[in-house]
């Protein structure tokens, strides 16, 4: 089991006729990933990396039976691509595409009100799950299979989690990256929650960083619904305010967002912090041992 | 993108949010002659830098005739402020807006932005007007009422008028409050703003309701689609080494410390900040290469680091995902060659390509400290510069 995504999970590349999202379908389908479709419109009816090109959402859809997308559209159109990938009632889509204006994605999440697809990113690495299925830009190698969950506000971040957990044996369930803008789609609620009902996993590592409060609400979910342990980072503690560090959505404003706030608030609700970047592995490896899932979660 | 506040007041006067008459000064003599041509009883003098505090800081001025608005720029003009949100080096006066003067009722806040927990817009009133919002909030969160807008329908006028009876706003008034909120809205997402914000939001004895401040802000990722916004940019205003980074498509921000960080990817470069201070050092800047670095990217970022005069070592810090750890150590070679490097510079690569990278720095005979996680590199680092 995994969350979000797995071996039978079919795929569309929305924009695949770009440079980007060319390089990123021959590693998806390199990793195994059923990429069965791509979407570039006035392409239809073309061919690359061996994967059918259409020109709707729609049209690959129906020919292809995917059930996922993922957007490498760049930014002045990917609201609109992610739209017509929830038109099209896809269960998930995932956005890699960065910079897209704050406004249109307001939109998007209004227009997804009452529908059924879920939106992973805007801004984002993607999501994993090791040995089955690789949606996004991540490098797949650094993935090893197992029982730890995780979920972050950064790319690069998540891999030297990972790459942390893998290098002392601890596999991984699915790696979510929820992106770096202050309007996306799954949060970390969202993620919590599917790590909580999948048996697979046994543990959780969030990652966030400065801006907004969705680290502090995470928190409390964890302190009022989650059945298993979860460890933590904040990045941006040196952060000065009212910069934005490089994520959209990584600015303190009005004395909010702080990462001290959000230590405060994880440490209270039984989260356990990882006090540098370094220390994220072992500090995951502190609390398996403390509830005794250390053997469990060792796969390697 | 910030812009100052005459260039606000020009946008709002195009979509038909009320200001006061006025006009922009770049020199003493355009102030006054700007004061002449407003022809009021009093002129206010305001200095334009891009933060706010300039009252406090002696930056606004009221002037009862010409002279003292020619006493007032000659003050202003030239002067540094020091507000909460300069910093302590301040900034230097370069633009000065006069203003007439009007007969103030009452003071409000009024105030758009983006609420993240609702992914909504959403507009803030108080009737707590002219004081800093944030202690508002602080102190009185319920003098603070929201209106949370559905993008669908925009600010509706039930909406604004609620609003503005919340701000207890005179009845004989409603009508220009809310027809000031809604054309500020459509405003604010016509133009793609991040912040807008009214403090003072004033009502005057003659039955106006006028913006008395305006303070705008843009959302970056849309600049493509407003080119009238970024003609607006003062590269005064901005960091030399901010400007230069933004060309090579590079994140950077300037800091105080002086330890240069250059990472790939904007949490990893925070984390990079923190671990730094964490061992007892302090970051001169955070630097996000991106994703897709090359060597040229890697060579712009090393001299935007370098030429920080405080800067006495450098942190490279590299997770090489899809970018092959070889290419950054390629970049990070030619980099050190071009600009002769003379501080410790210490470097930890970890990902793709990680032990082929490692060997082409050991092999440029270029005075290089490898680390092997971001602990050992930070730990480097702060002993060589100490």
């Amino acid at each position: 089991m995994s969350v979000f995504i797995n071996k039978d999970t079919k795929v569309i590349v929305q924009g695949i006729t770009g440079g980007t999202a060319l390089f990123h379908t021959k590693q998806m389908l390199e990793y195994g990933t059923q990429i069965v479709g791509g979407v570039t419109p006035k392409k239809g009816g073309t061919e690359v990396e061996g994967v059918p090109v259409f020109n709707t959402v729609d049209d690959a859809v129906q020919e292809t039976g995917a059930n996922a997308s993922v957007v490498y559209v760049p930014a002045p159109f990917a609201a609109d691509a992610i739209m017509e990938a929830v038109d099209a009632e896809l269960d998930l889509v995932i956005c890699i595409t960065e910079h897209i204006p704050v406004m249109d994605m307001v939109k998007v999440k209004r227009y997804m009100e009452g529908k059924k697809t879920r939106l992973v990113g805007p801004n984002c690495p993607g999501v994993i799950t090791p040995d089955e299925c690789k949606i996004g830009i991540m490098p797949g190698y650094i993935h090893k299979k197992g029982h730890i969950g995780v979920v972050s506000r950064s790319g690069t971040l998540t891999y030297e989690a990972v790459h942390q957990l893998s290098e002392q044996g601890f596999g991984q369930s699915t790696a979510v990256g929820i992106g770096g803008d202050p309007v996306n789609g799954t949060d970390f609620i969202d993620s919590l929650k599917a790590f909580n009902e999948d048996p697979e996993t046994h543990a959780v590592i969030m990652i966030g960083e400065i801006g907004g409060t969705a680290e502090e609400e995470a928190a409390e979910w964890v302190n009022d619904h989650m059945d298993k342990p979860v460890v933590g980072f904040i990045g941006g503690a040196t952060a000065p305010p009212g910069k934005r560090m490089g994520h959209a959505g990584a600015i303190i404003s009005g004395g909010k967002g702080t990462a001290d706030e959000k230590i405060r608030v994880m440490n209270e609700c039984g989260i356990k912090v990882a006090p540098t970047p370094s220390d994220m592995g072992d500090t995951m490896i502190e609390v398996l041992k403390e509830n005794g899932l250390y053997d469990k979660c060792k796969t390697h | 993108m910030n812009i100052h506040e005459y260039q606000a007041k020009e946008i709002f006067r195009s979509y038909n949010v009320a200001v006061p008459n006025s006009k922009v000064a770049f020199s003493v003599d355009e102030a006054v002659d700007a004061a002449k041509e407003l022809g009021s009883s009093v002129s206010v003098v305001k200095a334009q830098i891009h933060a706010g505090g300039r009252g406090n800081a002696g930056g606004v001025k009221i002037a009862k005739n010409t002279d003292e608005v020619r006493d007032y720029a000659n003050e202003i003009l030239g002067k540094t402020l020091v507000t909460h949100q300069t910093g302590p080096e301040g900034k230097e006066v370069k633009r000065l807006l006069v203003e007439e003067g009007c007969d103030i009722q009452n003071e409000y806040y009024l105030g758009l932005v983006l609420d993240r927990a609702t992914s909504r817009v959403v507009m803030m009133g108080s009737e707590e007007g002219g004081t800093e919002i944030e202690e508002v909030a602080e102190e009185t969160p319920e003098k603070i009422f929201k209106e949370v807008i559905d993008p669908v329908t925009g600010l509706t006028p039930f909406q604004a008028r609620r609003l503005a009876f919340n701000l207890n706003i005179p009845d004989e008034l409603l009508g220009k409050a809310v027809k000031f909120m809604m054309s500020l809205y459509q405003l604010f997402v016509e133009k793609d703003c991040s912040i807008a914000e009214i403090n003072p939001l004033v009502t005057t004895g003659d039955g106006e309701v006028l913006a008395l401040d305006a303070k705008l802000n843009f959302d970056d990722n849309a600049l493509f689609r407003h080119k009238d916004i970024v003609e607006f940019r003062d590269l005064d205003e901005e960091d030399d080494k901010e400007i230069e980074a933004s060309k090579h498509d590079l994140s950077y921000i300037a800091l105080d410390g002086n330890i240069g960080c250059m990472v790939n990817g904007a949490g990893l470069a925070m984390a990079t900040m923190d671990i730094i201070k964490h061992y007892g050092g302090e970051p001169a800047n955070f630097l996000d290469v991106g994703g897709g670095a090359t060597a040229e990217k890697v060579t712009e970022a090393f001299k935007i680091i370098l030429s920080d005069d405080s800067v006495q070592g450098i942190l490279v810090n590299i997770f090489g995902g899809i970018m092959k750890c070889d290419v950054i150590a390629e970049g990070v070679v030619e980099a050190t060659k071009q600009v002769g490097l003379e501080i410790p510079l210490v470097v930890r690569l970890e990902g793709t390509n990680v032990e082929l990278g490692k060997k082409i720095l050991d092999e440029s005979g270029l005075n290089i400290t490898s680390a092997d996680s971001m602990a050992d590199g930070a730990e480097k680092i702060v002993s060589l510069v100490k």
